[in-house]
């Protein structure tokens, strides 16, 4: 087998196991064999064939340690792992092997490539919000403009991955959760793109508040089967994904929209969202001549903020926000920042942050924002705040609703709810720096979804 | 030995097969379930599965799920459950396991847990989000502490896997019928027969059927190849019906009703 030669110092043995440690700079590869790197390793790791570490879209040398996780068992540090009935294990041992096989498979990348190109209209703009800098009065603030995409959000960089990966595995079939509808809206779109019948778990309270997305779903052929267990809400949805796969395995992928669950999903998604602070580093590169002071990012389920973190803590340290949703107030059920408030604990098959009251029972959450509206988080999210790598912070509706009629007033741009808590602490973080200083903020999606509901949220017609 | 290797060794013995019903506790209140697992020893049931209520149970079908939210929705708390189970105990000859997530065994502590379950009688756990990978702290926690750890192999389950589980579980294993959520089935599938009697050879562990399992016919047609079989939505549909909501029916008549299920049950065995 072929594969791109890493720049020095030369990869040992232990960082041939771990896929994700060894990635490299395409300019500095040449081609060489996996003999070349350790004599005769292939035949004593006849496995080696599903094990990526020549990534063709990749880029970046990666010094930090945790560049390399998930460790094998599926961990971040402490966090992670798969707490899943047995009946899953199955088709999640076939995902991480059919993921890791598509990752180094350049046909697979090249295809993805494309259709991020064509389809969803990568690469995504860096935009400097110039009047927002002059009101801030501090740090340049500049948009990662995922709301530009195809369906208006980050969420369609992992279900075109997965659509992809849903293929390659010969599965006929795709359900999904929601909550924003944004992730339903995208996994709907890759299944018409790809001609997969799709069926999407919402909740009856997210319907209700995000009703511009379960149209767009069922225009492109899907089925949406509202939720009615529970809050009614995100978690409700994961549920009752979960419990269609179990009896649908064999001929079904669940395209899961964030990066939670058991492993490998919260590998997989941030894998497929790491494009988005990919592309912010080379276009900070270019415009800057050198990498942003400081990147916000909001934290529903933890994916926007995943992608856009990840290939910075691979490679930098530039300091990292990730912002929960603080909703009304710090009380228990009046908020959903599992990371600020939460314990370790199990949730949706991840050991992870988690809002639980002492008997472990998870609690109801709130947020006016549906994706933000979750009681989990993800793992990786979980191993950052323990290593202390990513600060996070919290906001509550109220700042974000002032921050999403601000961004519209001052910029001409209209924020989804949840990116707005993004930008409502961007704010704060640019206010605490210097003039000749970067902040960039995830702008994970657009608002249009969100209009009518904060609408209904101010009882008024100031719209 | 726990309790549960007892009641596998002296049913081996006499040629006879367990059958286990499975309750939530505190559907709809505890003092209920106290009664009917009285009744359900009475009865001659073998062992009982008590349900800990869990707010996202993601194993378990319709009729288990709104059972975990109405006795969620009662207030019931994991001291309050093991308080009923430790007075009940002493009166029961059947071992109680509980089947409960992880999440709740974590958030109170493995070693608590443990404690507080031995401490009510409790012989075992079944603990279906936590597959064989997971539990290595807890299986050696249980095994110290003589507390069966019952791990469970589905369809789905490579043979390879399912040797590794086989080590790995005390008690029985809980073979599932089907890939699935729990819930009633009115046909199970038809390879079922042939992947227990393949276990059968690998282990000699006490096999026990569950998911999906409502009828005499069902028992029948497992009693040749498992130990034992495990009933739990046909039980807990018909606890429902002890709610203002669901029916309405007397506390009496539903223990009746349930007890009358159970017998006809241990009649197929
Ligand atoms: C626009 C937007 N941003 C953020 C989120 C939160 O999800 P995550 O934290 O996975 O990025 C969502 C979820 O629906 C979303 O639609």
């Amino acid at each position: 087998m072929e594969v791109e030669r890493p720049p020095e110092p030369v990869v040992g043995y232990s960082a041939l196991l771990k896929n994700t440690t060894i990635r490299f700079k395409q300019s500095q590869s040449q081609r060489i064999t996996v003999d070349d790197l350790v004599p005769g390793f292939q035949n004593h790791h006849p496995k080696l064939t599903h094990i990526a570490y020549a990534m063709p879209t990749s880029f970046l040398d990666q010094s930090s340690p945790d560049a390399a996780l998930p460790d094998d068992t599926g961990r971040y540090g402490d966090f992670g792992g798969r707490y899943v009935p047995e009946t899953l294990i199955a088709a999640l041992d076939q995902l991480e092997e059919e993921y890791l096989a598509a990752r180094q498979d350049p046909t697979f990348q090249s295809e993805l490539d494309e259709l991020l190109r064509d389809f969803v209209g990568r690469p995504s703009p860096l935009y400097f919000a110039k009047r927002l800098t002059q009101r801030c009065g501090g740090a340049q603030i500049w948009f990662k403009r995922e709301d530009l995409n195809h369906t208006g959000a980050h969420k369609i960089n992992s279900t075109i991955g997965q659509a992809l990966l849903t293929l390659r595995m010969g599965k006929k079939r795709v359900i999904a959760e929601t909550g924003a509808g944004q992730h339903g809206v995208a996994t709907a779109t890759a299944c018409a793109h790809f001609g997969l019948p799709c069926i999407v778990y919402m909740g009856e309270e997210d319907i209700r508040r995000q009703s511009p997305n379960v149209q767009s779903m069922r225009t492109m052929g899907a089925e949406i089967r509202p939720v009615t267990t529970g809050s009614r809400t995100l978690r409700d949805a994961v549920n009752e994904a979960m419990r269609d796969w179990m009896g649908s395995v064999a001929d079904t992928h669940y395209i899961l929209g964030s990066v939670v669950g058991p492993h490998p999903f919260p590998m997989i998604v941030r894998d497929f969202q790491a494009i988005i602070g990919r592309e912010t580093i080379e276009q900070s590169q270019t415009r800057f001549g050198r990498l942003p002071d400081a990147v916000v990012a909001c934290v529903g389920g933890g994916s926007n903020a995943a992608g856009m973190f990840y290939p910075f803590v691979a490679e930098t340290d530039v300091p990292l926000i990730g912002v929960e949703a603080g909703g009304h107030n710090d009380d228990r059920g009046q908020h959903a920042s599992s990371l600020t408030f939460g314990k370790p604990g199990v949730l949706h098959g991840s050991f992870s942050y988690v809002l639980q009251d002492e008997d472990g029972q998870t609690d109801d959450v709130h947020s006016a924002s549906a994706g933000l509206d979750y009681p989990g988080v993800g793992p990786e999210h979980s191993h950052w705040k323990k290593t202390g790598r990513v600060q996070y912070r919290s906001c509550r509706d109220d700042a974000a609703l002032e921050t999403f009629d601000l961004i519209a007033r001052t910029e001409g741009i209209l924020p989804a709810l949840e990116s707005s808590h993004a930008i409502a602490t961007g704010m704060e973080v640019a206010q605490e720096r210097g003039k000749d200083e970067i902040v960039v903020i995830c702008l994970s999606g657009r608002g249009d979804k969100d209009a009518a509901e904060i609408q209904r949220l101010r009882g008024s017609e100031q719209f | 030995m726990s309790s549960i290797d007892d009641l596998f060794a002296r049913l081996r013995s006499e040629g006879k097969k367990a059958f286990m019903p499975f309750v939530t506790a505190a559907d709809p209140d505890l003092e209920f379930t106290q009664s009917l697992l009285k009744a359900l020893d009475a009865t001659g049931c073998h062992l009982a599965e008590l349900g800990i209520p869990y707010s996202d149970p993601i194993a378990d079908g319709p009729v288990i799920q709104a059972s975990y939210t109405r006795a969620l929705n009662g207030g019931v708390k994991l001291e309050a459950i093991f308080d009923m189970v430790a007075n009940t105990t002493p009166q029961l000859s059947m071992p109680i396991v509980t089947m409960v997530s992880y999440a709740i065994i974590y958030r109170l502590g493995l070693d608590e847990y443990l404690k507080q379950a031995k401490a009510a009688g409790v012989a075992g756990a079944i603990v279906p989000d936590m597959p064989v990978d997971e539990s290595a702290e807890f299986a050696a926690k249980c095994r110290a502490a003589d507390f069966s750890l019952i791990q469970l192999i589905t369809p789905t389950t490579t043979k390879q896997r399912a040797i590794e589980i086989a080590q790995q579980t005390t008690g029985f294993i809980y073979y599932v019928s089907i890939a699935g959520i729990t819930g009633e089935r009115t046909e199970l599938p038809p390879d079922l027969l042939d992947n227990l009697r393949w276990l059968r050879q690998q282990t000699d562990l006490p096999i026990c059927v569950g998911f999906g399992i409502s009828k005499p016919e069902h028992v029948e047609l497992l009693k040749p190849v498992a130990d034992g079989m495990i009933v739990g939505s046909a039980i807990v549909r018909k606890i429902a019906c002890a709610h203002p909501a669901e029916g309405g029916k007397t506390a009496a008549t539903v223990i009746t009703d349930v007890s009358d299920f159970a017998r006809t049950m241990i009649d197929a065995m």
